[in-house]
């Protein structure tokens, strides 16, 4: 996984609140076996919109979402991180994730920025005043800025310690656990009899 | 003071445990399926790394399997390709695979517990967010991301931030007719989608109890739709009789040693709750949905509502987008709602007592004239005992479609799909836009209410059907 420090990039508002990974990428774009080439699905069923915010030109180089609150309810798709990641978002903001997609994004290297309900709105109301503005987003001093002077927005996200050491080190996770091998084995002896196996 | 049930079966489980880092937690099932294992299997390639605990782990094909014609190469090439490569990674790291066509394919939430893999105490995880259905035994389950699958194949262990505690109290007894899939569909609309966010939930009081095992998978099933990590119900002697003779469960001394350990599995009465909600059973009906997420319910008797019942602006928003979508004008009678298409399945409420259910209330009776009902078992399994009951007989002379096992219309991704504006009653667990099939509007049913609504055609519940003559 790449290290992830700042980034600055085209901020994106999805005024939209729920938006669920079957929204995200529906169902029917899930039967690749890569992990590349879901930006086809990215909400899919909206960019047959031509009002849908991605079908703005002055978003096309967009890499900051900001959502709505409840952003990535449902199914627990890890399709819908990669598919954001593929057709190019480094972050997503919204004032409250669903768990699993949280996790997803932590695993997976999008970055997803918990905020204030105030901020998002003060985001939207500030990209709407600048469309095509960029959003910077400060990992290791955990702020998010857009603009200079009277209007800009700063403030401060949330996300968990671990996730964000593991993200500004680029750890891969697997490997680090794999260090504690001699406490999982540990542990395995301590399993009673009963317990059910497969094979 | 004393420990909640999850606080006992999560520490039973902590393999490592460090300040300022999630807690290292031992899966004793790992369940796999077609669509979100292939990038995991690949990871572990990458690295040269092998699945550490194949005994340990199960694999069946449902998300993307048709549900007629099961004995036939599959027709959509990219879809065959996903299944092949589940037989492949199964084949070439020793996991042990239920593929279409065998006896004991299905739905992964339904064949775990069908085989007696699932049992109070455990932590289960899959690729799937309606894994917490296995917790209606007692066991910690809920569902993971691919890179979280390749961790779970790798080290048998995932690294979870230890959650909060909720209890969900249903006081009373469900009335006639009102099932589970009332309760829970009443309990999301009451919290929102987000209502359950950063929790693992205990459901428990009279109402929970009084549930089949069935009922209980069905309730721990939706966790999920109110964003909760995972949903779980004491073990009782209820449990212990649906698990006592199957393929998988414990026998002779392990029985035992397994079912005293099981009876320590409840919450301690000193134990407090970081959050607690309390539901009256005995006020709950048929509930339905009307809108574009679970949380958007009301009982079958109400009206479809309008954004100005609502005082938030987000919730007035989020209204006005969802009956746009859904075709629905506020103000009409739910009951008035027709309906093309009704499904009766998913792991939701695709088990052997929901087939009954259905059955009971059709037989005798005919699938409205321009309704469609589709009736899919959720496991082979389910699907041969089914047919030895005769209850396939009585799904086809009432007009319906009996199929094979699958996902099948829960979530538009094989063959079974919703066309665009076609509106469904379906027993599955979602009603996103789009769920069913690009453009398909979906209410979310109970079983009686699914059987009704084909007859009349209509949103309906049984009560609305005039007796057999």
């Amino acid at each position: 996984m790449d290290k992830f420090t700042t980034h600055t990039g085209v901020g994106v508002p999805l005024k939209r609140s729920n938006v669920d990974t079957d929204q995200i990428i529906p169902a029917v774009y899930l039967k690749r076996v890569t992990r590349t080439g879901f930006e086809d699905g990215l909400f899919a069923a909206w960019r047959n919109d031509p009002a849908f915010v991605l079908n703005d030109p002055t978003y096309a180089t967009g890499s900051v979402l900001v959502a709505g609150p409840d952003f990535g309810t449902g199914s627990s798709r890890e399709h819908a991180v990669w598919a954001l990641q593929n057709y190019g978002f480094k972050v997503v903001v919204s004032s409250r994730f669903a768990d699993i997609f949280r996790g997803n994004s932590g695993k997976a290297g999008l970055l997803a920025a918990q905020v204030d309900e105030k901020v998002v709105q003060r985001l939207w109301d500030w990209l709407e005043d600048h469309p095509g503005g960029e959003v910077t987003v400060d990992l290791e001093s955990r702020t998010i800025r857009a603009g200079a002077g009277e209007d800009a927005v700063e403030d401060s996200f949330d996300i968990d310690d671990y996730t964000r050491w593991r993200l500004l080190e680029g750890l891969d996770d697997i490997g680090i656990t794999l260090g504690h091998d001699a406490d999982i084995a540990a542990f395995e002896a301590t399993r009673p009899s009963w317990k059910p196996v497969t094979a | 003071m004393g420990k909640t049930l999850s606080e006992k079966v999560w520490d039973e489980h902590v393999v490592r445990s460090a300040p300022g880092e999630p807690d290292l937690l031992y899966i004793d099932l790992h369940l796999l399926h077609e669509v979100t294992s292939p990038q995991a299997f690949d990871g572990l390639r990458l690295a040269n790394r092998t699945v550490r605990r194949p005994d340990l782990t199960l694999a069946t094909e449902d998300h993307n399997v048709p549900t007629v014609d099961w004995d036939k190469p599959i027709a959509d090439p990219v879809s065959r390709t996903q299944v092949e490569t589940l037989r492949k990674n199964a084949a070439d790291f020793g996991v042990r695979l239920h593929p279409l066509g065998d006896i004991e394919q299905g739905i992964v939430h339904v064949v775990g517990p069908q085989l007696g893999l699932t049992q109070p105490g455990m932590t289960i995880v899959c690729g799937d967010s309606h894994t917490s259905t296995h917790g209606a035994f007692g066991a910690i389950a809920f569902g993971i991301g691919t890179s979280e699958v390749e961790h779970v194949l790798a080290t048998q262990t995932l690294t979870q931030a230890r959650p909060r505690t909720m209890a969900v109290t249903v006081n009373g007894s469900l009335p006639e007719g009102v099932t589970a899939k009332d309760l829970v569909l009443t309990l999301i609309a009451h919290t929102g989608t987000g209502g359950g966010q950063g929790y693992i939930v205990e459901y428990r009081g009279q109402a929970i109890e009084e549930l089949s095992m069935e009922g209980r998978m069905t309730v721990c099933n939706m966790s999920i739709e109110w964003g909760a990590k995972a949903g779980l119900i004491a073990p009782d002697q209820t449990t212990f009789d649906y698990i006592e003779g199957r393929p998988e469960a414990p026998t002779g001394a392990d029985w035992d040693a397994a079912v005293a350990h099981w009876r320590t599995l409840r919450t301690d009465d000193d134990a407090v709750f970081d959050k607690e909600i309390e539901l009256d059973a005995s006020t709950m009906t048929p509930f339905v949905t009307w809108g574009t997420n679970p949380g958007q319910g009301a009982p079958l008797g109400a009206s479809v509502p309008s954004p100005d019942d609502f005082d938030e602006p987000t919730d007035k928003v989020a209204t006005e987008k969802a009956l746009q979508y859904m075709g629905l004008e506020a103000g009409t009678p739910l009951r008035e709602v027709k309906v093309d298409t009704v499904f009766v399945g998913s792991c939701t409420n695709g088990r052997i007592e929901d087939l009954r259910l259905a059955a009971s209330i059709l037989d005798g009776r005919r699938v409205a004239a321009d309704t469609r009902l589709l009736v899919v078992p959720g496991s082979v399994r389910v699907r041969l005992q089914a047919e030895a009951e005769g209850l396939d007989k009585v799904f086809t002379a009432a007009g319906a479609e009996w199929r094979g096992a699958g996902c099948s219309m829960c979530l538009g991704m094989n063959p079974d799909q919703l066309a665009p504006g076609e509106r469904s009653a379906s027993t599955s667990n979602r009603n996103f836009e789009g769920r069913q099939g690009k453009g398909g509007r979906t209410h979310l049913v109970s079983v009686p209410v699914a059987a009704a609504t084909a007859v009349r055609g209509t949103l309906s519940s049984p009560a609305d059907l005039a007796p057999i003559a």
